[in-house]
């Protein structure tokens, strides 16, 4: 439930794209928008904030109603308490960072406006720095701007559109650290739109992966990364490792399941709903693979061992991923990532036959229909 | 030098741009609200001034504001008097003739803006009046400044229209062009020249302020 300060967002829509979502976040809660590009997620944001009417549906936030398609209600715009950082920021470029903050109090009644607004801009580090136009301004700062308007708002939502996007790498976790810092103050719902799973990973308290205009899966990173509800939420949380498969046997007394993969049989714990004999997609997170050691055995090779050829081998600095031409009916690699030191030390190398076991725990079973 | 026809010239253009710039900058605001389809319909409509021989243009103008049709009865029963022939009459002609040149530049301007402008004002809580004012006329204002400075310019150098709906009465209806003409024709190159070199330099400052305008960094528009 969205409590008496959240926000509940049910709403249907046709155009600019289609859209067909449920979804709730509490007060306090950073709800992260995920999925690829077209799917829906800014627009989401444009139809809480009033800029796209959903032909059906409601939004009420705050405990308020802001729309509501069955009793023909839609509170324009500037009358729901919204805060939003832009992806463009859309700072007034005539104005200084300090006016536009003062901007976003216009309803205010308090008597001085600025000292507020340089109270705002104090809190998101821009002390001193209130009379510089944007155009004088780095990205980060600008951000910042973006940041301290939308909260000079008093907002009931904040609505953040891909908000580091246009910022470097360091800027962007450091600004990312700011805003874990301001939720600590902050008893409002966030709603943050990334195409980055991994920075909504590190942000988020919920994840909801959009596809096509509806919400596949909506849970916490951990939960999607090891419980894709179908391969479409796998892939979108970065899984490489999906394969076809068919259950071999059950065993519900010892509540293990065994998964026929090629040649290979893989032993799981039990789930419900499966049969044997049955169609499966199964999947793994790339650290549910352990990479043997090539000149000696190792603790925890009878897990669930597979063997391969080293097909390609990429060194990302302290990392090295590569891919094993395993036995899958398919044809698919499995790919593997281990620490440069370890690849290097065990010569691993394209061409070298390498054996994994991949961890029997973290093995997820997906229906093969839910693609 | 006919400083009379000079002087009705610059009165004509102060009045042509007074009262046009208000019109145009509303109408510019107005068509980036609208469809694509519809902005291009009415935008089309608007540009036909541009487009039109100014002596067509000028020739529709004397007819529609003449006695036998409604906009000419209409003035005569107001002020019983002529609109044609009229500094008045001079007046609506180069308003209407002057409409692309105003708007042109303006609604670019507006179009630059960017939606996410606007749309971030609605978010501070703004009035759509009060986003205008402070946001969208700030921004938008070189652009309309650009439509005035042509739109001045241009009826400076009005030749056609002016002659069609005005005709050529000293101090009420003959501007510096209509006069260039007239020294030509008796023969008085030298006034031609000087009145001609007048307009030039009208000419050359225009369009330098317009280019000074929109290269301004404080003003330039950045969505």
């Amino acid at each position: 439930m969205s409590g008496p300060n959240g926000i509940a967002v049910a709403i249907r829509l046709q155009d600019p794209v289609t859209l067909d979502v449920e979804f709730e976040a509490s007060a306090s809660e950073l709800v992260a928008l995920v999925g690829p590009s077209g799917g829906g997620k800014s627009t989401i944001l444009r139809a809480i904030a009033g800029f796209e009417k959903p032909t059906a549906g409601k939004i009420s936030v705050g405990g308020q109603q802001w729309f509501d398609s069955q009793q023909g209600l839609c509170l324009q715009p500037r009358l729901r308490r919204v805060g939003m950082v832009f992806q463009s920021y859309a700072l007034f470029p005539h104005l200084s960072a300090l006016e536009n903050v003062v901007e976003a109090l216009v309803d205010r009644q308090t008597g001085n406006k600025t000292e507020l607004a340089n109270e705002y801009l104090a809190r998101v580090n821009l002390k001193g720095l209130g009379g510089r136009l944007p155009d004088q301004m780095s990205g980060g700062q600008r951000q910042r701007v973006a940041v301290a308007r939308a909260l000079a708002r008093e907002p009931d939502v904040l609505l953040l559109d891909e908000p580091f996007s246009a910022v470097d790498k360091v800027t962007r976790i450091r600004l990312q650290r700011e805003l874990v810092e301001l939720r600590a103050d902050l008893s409002i719902p966030i709603i943050l739109v990334t195409h980055d799973i991994e920075e909504a990973a590190r942000l988020a308290d919920r994840i909801a992966v959009l596809h096509e205009g509806r919400i596949l899966q909506m849970a916490a990173h951990d939960v999607l990364s090891k419980s894709p509800v179908n391969t479409a939420v796998a892939r979108l949380v970065g899984i490489r490792n999906i394969f076809n498969s068919r259950v071999a046997s059950i065993d519900q007394q010892q509540k293990r399941l065994e998964l026929q993969w090629g040649s290979t049989l893989l032993e799981t714990l039990y789930r419900e709903g499966f049969t044997p004999d049955q169609s499966i997609t199964w999947c793994i997170p790339s650290d549910g693979i352990v990479v043997h050691r090539r000149d000696r055995p190792s603790r925890g090779e009878h897990e669930n061992p597979v063997f391969g050829v080293v097909n390609e081998l990429f060194q990302f600095g302290q990392t090295t991923e590569l891919t094993l031409e395993v036995d899958d009916p398919d044809a698919h690699p499995l790919h593997c990532s281990l620490p440069t030191h370890v690849a290097q030390r065990n010569d691993i190398r394209v061409g070298a036959d390498l054996g994994v076991s991949i961890k029997a725990d973290m093995i997820h079973i997906m229906n093969s229909s839910e693609h | 030098m006919d400083w009379g026809a000079f002087k009705l010239s610059v009165q004509l253009a102060f009045f042509t741009v007074l009262l046009l710039l208000p019109v145009a900058m509303l109408t510019a605001r107005w068509l980036v609200t609208l469809p694509a389809r519809r902005k291009a319909i009415i935008e089309a409509l608007l540009t036909i001034p541009l487009i039109l021989p100014p002596t067509v243009m000028g020739f529709f103008l004397l007819v529609s504001m003449s006695d036998a049709h409604a906009v000419g009865r209409i003035w005569r029963s107001l002020f019983d008097e002529s609109l044609v022939f009229s500094f008045e009459g001079l007046l609506l002609a180069s308003i209407i003739v002057n409409i692309p040149f105003a708007i042109q530049p303006a609604l670019r301007a507006f179009e630059g803006i960017g939606s996410d402008m606007r749309e971030a004002a609605a978010t501070c809580g703004m009035s759509r009046w009060r986003s205008f004012r402070r946001i969208e006329l700030p921004l938008a204002w070189p652009g309309i400044l650009t439509g005035g400075v042509l739109s001045f310019a241009h009826t400076l150098g009005e030749f056609g229209v002016v002659l069609m709906v005005g005709g050529n009465i000293p101090g009420e209806t003959r501007t510096i062009s209509i006069a260039i003409y007239d020294q030509v024709q008796s023969f008085d190159n030298a006034s031609a020249a000087l009145m001609s070199g007048v307009l030039l330099a009208i000419s050359v400052l225009a369009i330098s302020i317009t280019f000074l305008l929109t290269r301004k960094p404080l003003l330039r528009i950045k969505a």
